[in-house]
């Protein structure tokens, strides 16, 4: 890795031209010097002599002539114990470290250690001399709050090892020398628990990827009976601004049954931020009884800070994913949101004079967005452990239209859509997911028969009510009627849940199971009304019942009395319930 | 002293280049010329081509104009002699006050570290239902009032400020109009606010660059108050003609636009602005209150499009209503829990039925009958929109929250609201219809 030098030669928004004497490599990292700060960039084309490089900092005040260090490395970040509960910004400095040294601003041209270097772990040897071992294989390990977390042969080691030497049980710090492996050509590695890895690279030390099949439960209603997420798997939400999309995956980020949880802030708001940062360790992991914090990643490049480095963002966080699923767990990535890096993309490539496609977003939009989602998946690793990182990416699509490049783009790859429809969430009808235009291609927690009836009477309980708004409710036959009736019950009691709603909040699937099957019952039933208002003053009370049921916990009493009063309800209108 | 350059090499726009060397990306300059004279901004360099935007335009800009490099970038005096005056977006007094020349700090500073902020907490009272109820305003939030031209927007953004517990307005006006400005100051006047308010003010017959330095010189000087512990309320009044110079400098610079002619960085650089809104750990806050005007009143527009992706709500102001549907604070739930039980019941379950209203009137106006639910729909519509939606209405929260009560209890059952049994036994008003809604708001007059 040699240090190389070169020249500013020109400055346009975060794209600096550089002038290098010696050869230069695509996506190099390099410095710029600005006094006394280096500022990071990295090339993204090369010209003859000159290199154009986008500066992941404010360009403020660099001059033609100043100097350039190239370092022969890609992005990369730092893998090892202690990433877990800790934020960083899109190129992995520690948010808190530098709260620490510069008090409430970012400075320029910090770079500083991701993960600290004098904290020791106990470690355990899973390995032993003699071993053979691949890239990602186990050679011991360290306990990680909750987990176990494993010291792996390095991701970029070629071809089968021996294991020369493992560090006995006992306390070391990351940097520490924990094995020694002898390739096959003879040459020993030295190996420490930090690694270092190109952020645009999938690791992919596993034996095989299996398709996604186990559900990913969110405890949300609408995503888990109707369109559901599995683990490995991919899904999207796109929505116009206010519509709930951060809301949602804040919801998700607490009750996803899943080991880890990475949560990239990508160009939105600081705020949003925050209020995962500070209510995270103070709200306990059901699952574990441990703070959530102990198993979430945060990265966090919020709208106000480099644009350049949004980018780097999303890949910095789906790498700490793949890393944490070498170990065997399942990691959820929830990236908000997908079209602030499109936007960065954009402007990148309009300083760079590319070919403009829709909208400006350059003609390698779609490619990049396949690459992204790509990373997630579920696999076998070499020791037969199975580990996932599911991705799900919210988009904010220009003037709220589905239409336009990274929503269609995003669409094209991902394996469930939750679209967000400013119509619902005018309406309050929370989680504002558009129960007719989504889609999951993920198997559900419900039986087929009763999601297929639900669904059946979603549609034509639409239906009637766009014909309702032709002809008068009078001209509407009754049947019709009770089946816009049940569509909007439906809705009121299932689809929509109230966050905010300790009980009603998060509903677990067994929950799930056993309310919906009553409430199928409820779809499917022939109820008979003397007039259209006795029947609309039914379904008022119903769902007043029912919300009175989401509310009670499954354990009380109330929750058993809720229930008998809507089969009671049940039974005064219908003959076959 | 520093080198003068007297060889402009191309206008266009806004936008001048010269050939200079040692040039830093982002600094100023100053350009004079017999007649003109003007602050230019660095924003491309290829070479010895210095490109810089003009901030006074270019009208009447000789090529031999002298060009000198300052050294710095942009900067604004601060102290606490601001207090009570009036400013160019550039920091040159336009009252009769002495020019402030001492105690400059950059205008564009790093941003906040976002494992500094802090969970906003305080609500804003402003006596208004509309925002109180079912939007409230919270100390440091970001929030437009979107609206076209025409609705009392200034008015409304005036008023909020007056009756907002602040130590310090900042009042930024881009493109204002002369009439407007003198309504403001009139305004904080004759409340006495003037004392703890600064103007920087752009009128509309200002050269239309010059507003882009408007916001951040406000934001600057507001962050730097706070940082000394005051809560600082920035007004910024219009974002729409800041997006607009914005868009003409980028055309200027032929940069492919993205959506309509509007730069693809449209949503970063207002972002850089908005994101200034901050409660500091220990320290005071910056609540930053903005107009964006809507061409066409069109919400896809990309200027109210990216600023309600950045902003956290906003207000819509329509027909001098703030509309129900469309209008969110996004960070009422962080206050709206512990001001009283049945504030976020009451704020749902009326936009609710407020929507059911909405469709029940469509129906009326096809000629449609109107069946028994439709009849108590229009009903709670009228009353809701005479007895709470009017911006005449002034009182507070929790009489707005017994109001909303009182208009449920006249129009509906308990039932027919959808409201939890709880809270229907505690606060379903007794004797209902009784009393009625009428007796009760005449008793609470709007002021
Ligand atoms: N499930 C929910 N329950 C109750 N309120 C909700 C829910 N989802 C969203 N909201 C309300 O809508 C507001 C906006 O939601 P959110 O911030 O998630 O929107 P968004 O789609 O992420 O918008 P943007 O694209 O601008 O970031 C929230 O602040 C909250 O008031
Ligand atoms: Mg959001």
């Amino acid at each position: 890795m040699s240090l190389r030098a070169g020249r500013v030669k020109g400055v346009s928004g975060n794209l600096v031209t550089v002038e290098f004497d010696e050869a230069v490599s695509q996506n190099e990292v390099a410095y710029v010097r600005l006094g006394d700060l280096r500022l990071i960039a990295e090339v993204i084309r090369v010209r003859g002599r000159y290199a154009d490089m986008q500066v992941f900092e404010s360009t403020a005040g660099i001059r033609v002539g100043d100097a350039v260090e190239f370092i022969g490395e890609l992005l990369s970040v730092e893998l090892g114990p202690g990433l877990l509960s800790r934020v960083f910004d899109g190129l992995q400095n520690p948010l808190n470290v530098i709260a620490e040294r510069h008090g409430f601003f970012l400075p320029r041209g910090e770079q500083t250690e991701a993960l600290p270097r004098d904290q020791v772990w106990e470690f355990a040897p899973r390995a032993a001399a003699g071993d053979r071992v691949l890239a990602g294989d186990t050679l011991g390990v360290v306990a990680e709050g909750i987990f176990e977390h494993r010291v792996m042969a390095p991701f970029g080691l070629a071809g089968v090892a021996e294991v020369a030497e493992v560090a006995a049980a006992g306390e070391y710090t990351i940097t520490d020398r924990i094995a020694v492996l002898r390739d096959a050509s003879g040459e020993e590695l030295d190996v420490a628990m930090l690694q270092r890895w190109p952020v645009k690279r999938p690791i992919r030390c596993y034996a095989e990827r299996l398709r996604p099949t186990d559900q990913l439960v969110t405890k949300m209603r609408i995503l888990d009976t109707f369109f559901p997420v599995a683990k490995g798997g991919t899904y999207c939400v796109p929505g116009p601004f206010g519509a709930g999309k951060t809301v949602l995956q804040q919801l998700v980020s607490r009750h996803a049954d899943v080991d880890v949880v990475v949560i990239a802030a990508c160009g939105e708001r600081a705020g949003e931020v925050v209020e995962t940062l500070r209510e995270f360790p103070v709200l306990t992991d059901p699952r574990t009884g441990r703070s959530l914090m102990e198993r979430t990643v945060i990265i966090c490049n919020t709208s106000s800070m480099p644009v350049a480095a949004r980018e780097a963002s999303v890949y910095t966080a789906v790498t700490i994913a793949e890393y944490y699923r070498q170990m065997g767990l399942h990691v959820l990535l929830l990236a908000d949101s997908t079209s602030r890096w499109a936007q960065a993309l954009r402007e990148m490539s309009g300083r760079l004079e590319e070919i403009p496609g829709e909208e400006a977003f350059p003609a390698y939009l779609e490619s990049v967005i396949a690459a992204f989602y790509e990373r997630a998946g579920a696999v076998r690793l070499n020791d037969g452990t199975v580990g996932t990182v599911t991705i799900g990416g919210t988009v904010s699509p220009a003037g709220g239209d589905f239409e336009e490049p990274v929503t269609q783009s995003t669409l094209k790859v991902v394996g469930a859509f939750h679209g967000l429809s400013r119509q619902r969430s005018d309406a309050r009808r929370y989680p504002a997911i558009d129960p007719l235009e989504s889609w999951s291609k993920y198997g559900s927690i419900v039986p087929d028969g009763e999601l297929a009836l639900a669904r059946h009477v979603l549609s034509k309980g639409h239906e009637v009510q766009e014909m309702m708004k032709v002809v008068e409710e009078e001209g509407t036959a009754m049947a019709d009627f009770v089946v816009y009736l049940k569509a909007e019950y439906l809705d009121a009691v299932y689809l929509q849940q109230d966050a905010f709603d300790p009980v009603d909040g998060a509903s677990s699937s067994e929950r799930q199971r056993h309310v919906f099957s009553l409430i199928a019952r409820i779809l499917g039933a022939d109820m008979a009304f003397q007039d259209k208002d006795a029947a609309r003053s039914y379904f008022q009370t119903l769902t007043q019942a029912t919300r009175d049921w989401n509310r009670a916990a499954m354990e009380e009493d109330s929750f058993a009395a809720a229930q008998a009063r809507i089969e009671a309800m049940l039974s005064e209108v219908s003959s076959d319930a | 002293m520093r080198k003068v350059y007297q060889e402009i090499s191309q206008i266009a726009g806004n936008v001048i280049t010269v050939q200079a060397t040692g040039v830093g990306n982002q600094e100023l300059a100053s350009v004079e010329a017999p007649g003109f004279s003007s602050l230019a901004q660095v924003i491309r360099i290829e070479g010895d081509n210095v490109t810089m935007q003009v901030f006074s335009g270019t009208r009447g800009v000789p090529t031999d104009a002298e060009v000198r490099f300052i050294g710095h970038e942009a900067q604004t005096p601060f102290s606490d002699d601001l207090l009570g005056r009036v400013f160019t977006g550039g920091g040159v007094p336009r009252d009769r006050g002495p020019a402030l020349d001492e105690d400059l700090i950059p205008i564009v500073g790093p941003p906040v570290n976002p494992a500094r902020r802090v969970i906003p907490r305080t609500m804003i009272r402003t006596g208004i239902p509309m925002i109180d109820v079912f939007n409230s305003l919270v100390e440091s939030q970001k929030l437009p009032i979107f609206s076209v031209a025409g609705e009392p927007y200034n008015e409304l953004l005036a008023r909020i400020a007056l009756n907002a517990e602040v130590d310090l307005i900042v009042l930024g006006g881009m493109g204002l109009k002369y009439d407007d400005y003198l309504f403001f100051r009139e305004t904080l006047e004759e409340a006495g606010a003037l004392s703890r308010a600064i103007l920087y003010v752009h009128t509309a017959a200002d050269p239309v660059v010059e507003c882009l330095l408007v916001p951040d010189t406000c934001l600057a000087v507001a962050e730097k108050f706070a940082l000394g512990g005051k809560r600082v309320l920035v007004l910024l009044t219009d974002m729409t003609n800041f997006a607009d110079a914005l868009k003409e400098v980028a055309v200027t610079m032929e940069q492919i636009p993205s959506t309509r002619g509007y730069p693809g960085d449209l949503y970063s650089q207002l972002a850089a602005r908005y994101e200034k809104a901050v409660d500091f750990e220990g320290a005071g806050s910056v609540t930053v209150l903005a107009v964006t005007t809507m061409p066409g009143d069109d919400v896809t527009h990309p200027i109210p499009d990216n600023t309600g992706y950045i902003t956290e709500g906003q207000f819509y102001l329509r027909n001098g209503r703030i509309e129900p549907f469309g209008s969110l604070s996004r960070l009422k739930q962080q206050v709206n829990a512990r001001t009283r039980d049945d504030h976020r019941t009451i704020m749902n379950t009326m936009i609710q039925l407020y929507a059911g209203f909405r469709e029940s009137q469509e129906k009326q106006s096809m000629g449609f009958r109107m069946s028994a639910w439709d009849d108590k729909l229009l009903k709670y519509g009228e009353l809701f929109e005479t007895r709470m939606m009017d911006l005449a209405v002034n009182i507070p929260l929790e009489e707005a929250l017994d109001l909303g009560w009182w208009i449920l209890a006249e129009c509906f059952a308990p039932q027919e609201t959808g409201i939890p049994t709880a809270l229907v036994e505690r606060f379903w008003p007794a004797e209902a219809g009784a009393r009625g809604v009428e007796t009760l708001a005449e008793a609470a007059p709007a002021e």
